[in-house]
Order: structure tokens, then C-alpha cells, then sequence
């Protein structure tokens, strides 16, 4: 049986100025699979996953999205086709509501995006499916809240459901659970399993145990090259990957 | 739910008094040819605030369009002896023709550098305004002739052109309002709100932005070739930068991202120069006093501090 590679890249390298921030990675996203990119500080995990989603372009090396070459095209089109990010402050519509929040990611799909002419009451009939990605995220009594006023874990919960609203076929998340208190980081744990379901997910994340139960692989990333890649077990007994996270004592120890 | 309704009905109702009030001034002995000139520059502002308030973009050269439109339309009417409906919309066009050049380039950057690349294309045009022989130098166009509407209707009596003015004027805004209401206009105050994620939402943000950029380019345009019309004459204080901050000005202190902030932000300004001009008073004084106190005290302009207050009221 062969396993299929919704998203790959090979060789990617960026430079910037001369800094070379990512070197040589390749990495394979396998269909349905949650995916961690993991690393310590100034490892590259961001700049590799601006690459991914265009909003940086590479020095050098391809972008394959399900088998066909994206690395020269705008971020725009690859969220069109399918490849969708989130951000590692949390990125909503502040001075819209919740509900105008996903709203405005199912009014491009829906043909509603261009009408200047038209009232916007027209959007209302968008509003029973995006209420339903709301509710699916718990956010159901913030409905009429503006995204400003949400809490930070809420704020994550509003990005997944914006997300999820373009029903995108590989879901990027950059630290979800970023600046998160352990009660919080378990309902975006929870959540980004549901939001998986049927879908491929593959999040840069800086903690380590953090992705241990949740991503069937991880790669380890170190000053911008791959040093380990596997499940949970093989990465954490590995010992570069020990010195790179605990210093190179705890490795010999 | 029904303190929002409540207001609604209140902001109808001003709507509508404002709307009979208008139809009135030309009976009420109010000197009409301030009234329309301020309309002008009410419909100007209203056109600057499409980019300001609802796309997060603060361009700098806006005179260019207002400018502009005023000399294609002054031209087209005193020149062509075209009538004044055809002139104004040859204005709105001028000024579209004009935005989506420089929209298009300006684009490319975001922020200052946004506002630096409109602020030097404008004073292109401002030269080609001094240089060019069609323009009347120094002089500008004058007197450029009212005309007849539809060709049969004169325009030269300051009150049957005061309605044609309101018309327009109230066409405007409407289309502005409609704009910003819209589908489009959401997905405008998405990319004001957080561009980034726009993009990745799948939208081509650009896009977006340069036929936003170029309907308020028009629309002031049309402000410019109304304003020609109105006071008779197409100048170089038009299309100079002061009026393109003027502008900026009566936006920010009436309310940015408010339909009707830059209504009143333009009548106060005019108001107020007029009124001061008449009795010598350094009109720029003021004008300086008044941004920075907007600035330093009431940031949301008058009509944004005035939509705060009830929306704290009813929570």
C-alpha cells in the first residue's frame, strides 16, 4: 500500500542577507496525518512554514501541494487551492464579530465577495453555516462578540473555525498553542484533533511534549536542517535531539 | 438588540431632517454657493474615507483626482461646450483613469510608504497642471459656464444648479454608503482588519485594494467636476498637496470609517474658513490647532467619539 504525500518539499533553502535560516530541508506531509515541525528557538520552524504557505519565497528547492509544483505562486492562490494557515499571534478580524469573523471565509467560495452593489444582507444566508462552524469550536454564546473583546484561547478557537471554513485540504498552524495556560492548551489539543478529522495537519510547534500525544510524526528541526524525524518515541530518545533541547549535558548524562 | 434598533431610528431621522434640510437652504436665504461648495468637498471627503476608514490605506495625493476631475470637467464645458452631466462623469472618469495608475503603483507598498508614493505622483500631476497649456496656468479655467443639464435646463442660476449639486451629491454618498455595505465592503474592512489573514483566506488582497482606490478616485472626480461647475472656476489650489491634507483634515476630525463623519468634518473646516477669512483671521492657526487637538484628544473624530459613547451606553 502506498502512502500518500498530500504536501512536500525538497531541498529548501533560505537565505537571508547571507544568513542562511533554512538549509536542505525536505519533508513529507502524508495525507491525514498531524504533522509537528518542532525546534528550539531560531531553529528556521517559522521561516520553513512562511515558505510553505508563500508568504516568503525560497532561495532555492520545490513546493509540491498534492503532486504539483507551488513554489512560485502568491499565497493567495495556494489558500484557494487548498492549503490554508493560521498565525502565531492570533489572527482574527478585531472590529468584526465572531460570527462576521468566518463569515468572511466562506464569502469568497460562495461567490459573495465582489458584489459592491449589493446590500450585505445578502450575506445572511452565509450565516447558517457559519454559525455552525462557530458552535463547533464552542464559541456558540460569543456569536455577536466582537473579536477583540475574546479571550486569547478564544481567539485561537475563532482562527481554527475561520480555517475550517474553507474547508481547506491541509490546515498549517503556526504555535497554536503559543502563550497558552495548560487548561487552554487542552481544548486547542482537543480542538485541532476534531479539526483533523478528514483533513492533514501540520503545525510548527516549539514545546516538544506538547505534540507528544497529539502528531503521528515529527520532524526536529535545528539551525535550520532536519536532525530527526519520527514518532514521538524515536524523536525523544534521540540524542541530538535531547542536546538540542536540553543543552548537551543532559545528553551525556 | 434594541438599543442598536433604537439608535438606527434616531440616525434615520437626522438622515431624513438633514435631507429637508438641504432641499430647504436654497428658501432658508442661505448663501447657496458655500452650501454646494461645501457639498462638494462633503462628497469629497466621503470618497477619501472609502480607503481611509474601511481599507486601512492613507493616501496622500487625493487633490490629484479632485484637481483633476475639476479641470476635464471645467475643460470639457467651457472648451467642448459639453453639457454639465456629461462633464461631471468625464471628471469621475478623469479621476478613475488617474487612480488606477497611481493606486496601482501605490499599492505595491504599505503604510508611509503607501502615502509617500501617492503624495509624489499627485505633485506629477500638479506639475503637469502648472505646466500644461489646457489648464490656464497659474490662472487655471474661469469662468467655465454652467451650462444647460441634458441641454435644456440652465444651470446658471445659483438655484436651479443647487439642486443639480444635491443630486449628485446625495447619489454619492448613497453609492458610497452602498459600497461600504456591500459584500465587497466586508471583505475591504477584512483586509483593513488583518491583511495577512485576508491573504490567506484566499483573497488577492491587491485586487481588492486598486478597485477600492479607484472607485474613491472617481467618485472624487466627480467632486472635483461638480466643485468646477459650482464655483465656475478650475485652479491650481485644487490639485495642490494642501488639499489633498485639507482632506485628510476633514476626515479624521468629522470620524474615520463613519458614513457621515466626513460630511461634517468638511462643513466644519469650510465653515470655519470661511468664517474666519471673513474677519482676517490665519485660517492655518486654526486649522493646525484643530488636528492636533483632534489628535491628542479625540482620536475617533466627532461622529466616531459620538458612536463610541452609545455603544458603551449600551453595554
Amino acid at each position: 500500500m502506498t502512502v500518500e504525500i498530500i504536501l512536500e518539499c525538497k531541498e529548501l533553502t533560505k537565505t537571508f542577507l547571507g544568513f542562511t535560516a533554512v538549509k536542505n530541508v525536505s519533508l513529507q506531509v502524508r495525507q491525514g496525518s498531524i504533522h509537528a515541525l518542532i525546534g528550539p528557538n531560531g531553529a528556521g520552524k517559522t521561516t520553513v512554514f512562511n515558505l510553505l504557505t508563500k508568504f516568503l519565497t525560497p532561495s532555492s528547492g520545490t513546493i509540491l501541494f498534492c503532486g504539483e509544483d507551488v513554489s512560485h505562486e502568491k499565497p493567495a492562490q495556494i489558500a484557494r487551492k487548498g492549503l490554508v494557515r493560521s498565525f502565531q499571534i492570533s489572527a482574527t478580524f478585531p472590529h468584526l464579530t465572531v460570527l462576521e469573523n468566518v463569515r468572511v471565509a466562506l464569502q469568497r467560495k460562495a461567490g459573495l465577495a465582489t458584489q459592491f452593489w449589493q446590500s450585505d444582507k445578502v450575506l445572511n444566508k452565509l450565516n447558517i453555516r457559519a454559525a455552525e462552524l462557530v458552535e463547533a469550536v464552542n464559541l456558540a454564546q460569543y456569536m455577536n462578540t466582537k473579536a477583540v473583546d475574546l479571550s486569547y484561547g478564544r481567539k485561537r478557537a475563532l482562527e481554527i473555525a475561520t480555517t475550517l471554513a474553507l474547508d481547506p485540504k491541509v490546515i498549517l498552524l503556526d504555535e497554536p498553542m503559543a502563550g497558552m495556560g495548560h487548561e487552554e492548551i487542552d481544548r486547542v489539543v482537543a480542538l485541532i484533533r476534531q479539526a483533523a478529522i478528514g483533513r492533514t495537519v501540520l503545525m510548527v510547534e516549539h514545546n516538544l511534549s506538547v505534540v507528544s500525544n497529539l502528531c503521528d510524526t515529527i520532524t526536529v528541526l535545528q539551525r535550520g536542517e532536519i536532525i530527526a524525524e519520527g514518532d514521538y518515541r524515536t524523536v525523544s530518545s534521540d540524542l541530538r535531539v535531547r542536546e538540542a533541547y536540553m543543552g548537551s549535558e543532559a545528553a551525556h548524562a | 438588540m434594541k438599543t442598536s434598533s433604537y439608535t438606527s431610528t434616531w440616525v434615520k431621522m437626522a438622515i431624513i431632517i438633514g435631507i429637508i434640510l438641504l432641499f430647504a437652504a436654497p428658501f432658508l436665504k442661505i448663501y447657496p454657493v458655500f452650501l454646494m461648495s461645501m457639498m462638494c468637498f462633503a462628497l469629497f471627503a466621503a470618497s477619501f474615507n472609502l480607503l481611509l476608514g474601511y481599507v486601512g490605506l492613507l493616501s496622500f495625493g487625493h487633490a490629484a483626482f479632485f484637481g483633476g476631475g475639476a479641470y476635464i470637467a471645467g475643460y470639457a464645458t467651457k472648451t467642448w461646450g459639453f453639457s454639465p452631466e456629461i462633464s461631471v462623469i468625464l471628471g469621475g472618469l478623469a479621476g478613475a483613469l488617474l487612480g488606477v495608475g497611481m493606486g496601482y503603483l501605490a499599492i505595491q507598498r504599505k503604510g508611509i510608504y503607501f502615502s509617500m508614493i501617492t503624495l509624489a505622483l499627485s505633485q506629477m500631476v500638479f506639475f503637469i497642471a502648472v505646466q500644461a497649456p489646457f489648464t490656464g496656468g497659474e490662472d487655471g479655467l474661469q469662468p467655465i459656464p454652467r451650462g444647460k443639464l441634458f441641454g435644456i435646463v440652465s444651470l446658471e442660476s445659483n438655484n436651479a444648479i443647487y439642486f443639480f449639486v444635491l443630486a449628485v451629491f446625495i447619489t454619492g454618498i448613497f453609492a458610497l454608503w452602498r459600497v461600504v455595505n456591500s459584500p465587497f465592503g466586508q471583505v475591504l474592512k477584512a483586509i483593513r482588519e488583518h491583511e495577512p489573514r485576508a491573504i490567506s483566506l484566499g483573497y488577492d488582497v491587491h485586487r481588492y485594494k486598486l478597485i477600492a482606490f479607484t472607485m474613491s478616485a472617481a467618485m472624487t472626480g466627480v467632486a472635483g467636476g461638480l466643485k468646477a461647475l459650482v464655483t465656475q472656476i478650475a485652479s491650481l489650489t485644487d490639485i495642490t498637496w494642501q488639499t489633498s491634507g485639507e482632506v485628510i483634515l476633514m476626515t479624521i476630525l468629522g470620524g474615520i470609517g463613519t458614513v457621515f463623519g466626513p460630511i461634517l468634518g468638511a462643513g466644519l473646516v469650510k465653515s470655519l474658513e470661511d468664517h474666519l477669512a471673513s474677519i482676517g483671521f490665519p485660517v492655518p492657526v486654526l486649522i493646525g490647532i484643530i488636528f492636533v487637538a483632534c489628535v491628542l484628544l479625540f482620536r475617533r473624530g466627532i461622529i466616531g467619539e459620538l458612536e463610541h459613547f452609545l455603544s458603551r451606553k449600551k453595554t
